[in-house]
């Protein structure tokens, strides 16, 4: 039998908005799906369902009130719902990568070493990590003048290419995308869904969120519906 | 189950651990039982606001005010954890002069303001025994260097900086011995926006590339954000919540956290 690279069972989360006379917000309760190894599984449902937070779960940006969060990392499992700060980082660094909605960009920083930079972390040398990120940034129709330059002044759909890159140049088993061609033309659209596919030859597990009918047809190996976790009191 | 994922691999030790931290002055409560433990390479933030004891732990952390209660333990460079308050003056000595780094919120109080930049940075150097002044000179210059300090301004006094130049001096004065922890208060407090990014980007990549242990004191969350892996949220003396740096920015939990991370300005 297959091992699943996540392993999510009940998880839970609200929030208490302390500020606003301590109301709590639930989010999602009862979380449990699995995603194995080379399958891409897609998050539906209308917005506000809880997708991204599901998504900021996995990666263990938001916490978990309950329930585990299984990550195949390094030859174990991992409950990310526990964790300490330390082993997230490690678990970031070498099993789970993220592709945000939006680039959060340092700056200064040019746009090749932004792309660069994960696999910099991981040990690869400078000018290696450079060459790769300049493939991903060709392939992903991004000028080669606009290399050297910071990302912040580049345009939405621009710096969503840049985040793409960032997003899939490491090796990693694990990779979650949060609307990966939200603001971006059939072309490059169509670029994203080849290294989607790439990665799933690869063994890469992901989860993804998209909007878009025609990409989720594409990519989806399998879809998990959002609203049946829905936790509104 | 596999729960056993979870246990901490130990075959890196804590570099600082503090333990039931305290210090009052009378009846006053600047600190109150604070413990955690640093790890070799890891940048912590303790926020909080003017006379949340934010301060006053970061003095109780660095061996410059003796605790009320509790204490600090570091492990020196032979591997073995020492209590701060049993060192000898020879250790103590040893760790303020190469093995830690103070960087200091007015550059004032970390550079001698009346002696040359390459004096500044080369006087950690002649405390650990260097003699040779060709080769202080050049490590003086290769600091400048990273630091963005042009060659041409190795022999000015630093009184003739600007504030930004000032600040990545201190930096480079204080990294020149390879120091394996560096303590910071409020490392951009009294720069300009643009000069600040500056300094978060040089302090980012020195950070990782040198493999540092940080403790940064700030106020502000979004040095916290570009700079840490992990804050402290300080109130009142005490911490009330910890975690992973974006965890605690983006999922803030406690009643005083929220109003902090509620509080930033949009840009």
């Amino acid at each position: 039998m297959m091992t699943a690279m996540i392993d999510i069972s009940n998880a839970q989360k609200s929030f208490v908005m302390h500020l606003q006379g301590g109301i709590e917000l639930p989010v999602v309760r009862g979380v449990s799906f699995q995603v194995n190894p080379g399958e891409c599984v897609v998050l539906s449902g209308p917005s506000g369902a809880g997708k991204s937070s599901i998504l900021k779960m996995i990666f263990g940006n938001y916490r978990c009130d309950g329930g585990r969060i299984g990550i195949h990392h390094q030859g174990k499992v991992i409950d990310l719902a526990r964790a300490e700060p330390r082993q997230v980082l490690s678990v970031r660094r070498s099993t789970i990568g993220y592709v945000s909605q939006f680039l959060r960009a340092v700056p200064r920083v040019a746009t090749v070493d932004v792309v660069a930079e994960p696999l910099i972390a991981n040990g690869t040398a400078r000018a290696e990590a450079r060459e790769r990120a300049g493939q991903l940034l060709r392939r992903l129709n991004i000028p080669e003048r606009l290399w050297m330059l910071p990302p912040s002044t580049f345009s939405g759909g621009e710096q969503q290419r840049v985040n793409i890159a960032r997003g899939f140049i490491s090796d990693l088993p694990i990779l979650l995308l949060d609307e990966p061609t939200a603001s971006l033309d059939a072309a490059n659209r169509a670029v994203v869904v080849d290294l989607i596919d790439q990665k799933k030859r690869q063994g890469v597990a992901m989860v993804a969120i998209v909007h878009d009918d025609e990409i989720r047809h594409l990519i989806a190996d399998r879809t998990v519906d959002v609203t049946s976790f829905a936790a509104a009191a | 189950m596999a729960e056993t994922g979870n246990a901490v691999q130990d075959n890196d030790a804590p570099l600082l651990v503090a333990d039931d931290l305290s210090k009052s002055y009378g009846r006053l409560t600047a600190c109150r039982d604070v413990s955690f433990a640093l790890y070799p390479g890891e940048v912590l933030a303790i926020v909080g606001e003017s006379g949340s004891g934010k301060s006053t732990l970061l003095q109780l952390l660095s061996a410059q005010l003796a605790p009320s209660a509790g204490g600090v333990s570091y492990r020196m460079r032979d591997g073995v954890m020492r209590d701060l308050a049993s060192l000898g003056e020879a250790e103590r000595r040893f760790l303020f002069r190469t093995d830690w780094g103070y960087v200091h919120q007015d550059p004032a109080q970390g550079l001698r303001m009346a002696v040359s930049a390459g004096a500044n940075v080369g006087e950690r150097l002649m405390a650990v025994g260097w003699n040779h002044y060709g080769r202080i000179r050049d490590a003086a210059s290769s600091w400048l260097e990273r630091v963005e300090i042009g060659i041409d301004r190795i022999d000015d006094e630093p009184r003739t900086y600007s504030g930004g130049m000032r600040q990545r001096l201190q930096i480079a004065r204080n990294l020149v011995t390879e120091p394996r922890l560096v303590f910071m208060d409020e490392p951009t407090g009294g720069l300009d926006v643009s000069v600040q990014a500056r300094l978060l980007d040089l302090m980012r990549n020195l950070v990782s590339e040198l493999g540092l242990a940080a403790i940064v004191v700030t106020h502000d969350l979004a040095v916290a954000r570009l700079l840490s892996h992990r804050v402290m949220v300080m109130k009142g003396g005490r911490v009330i919540e910890t975690g992973l740096t974006d965890q605690v920015l983006d999922d803030p939990r406690e009643p005083y956290t929220q109003l902090l991370v509620s509080s930033i300005l949009p840009a």
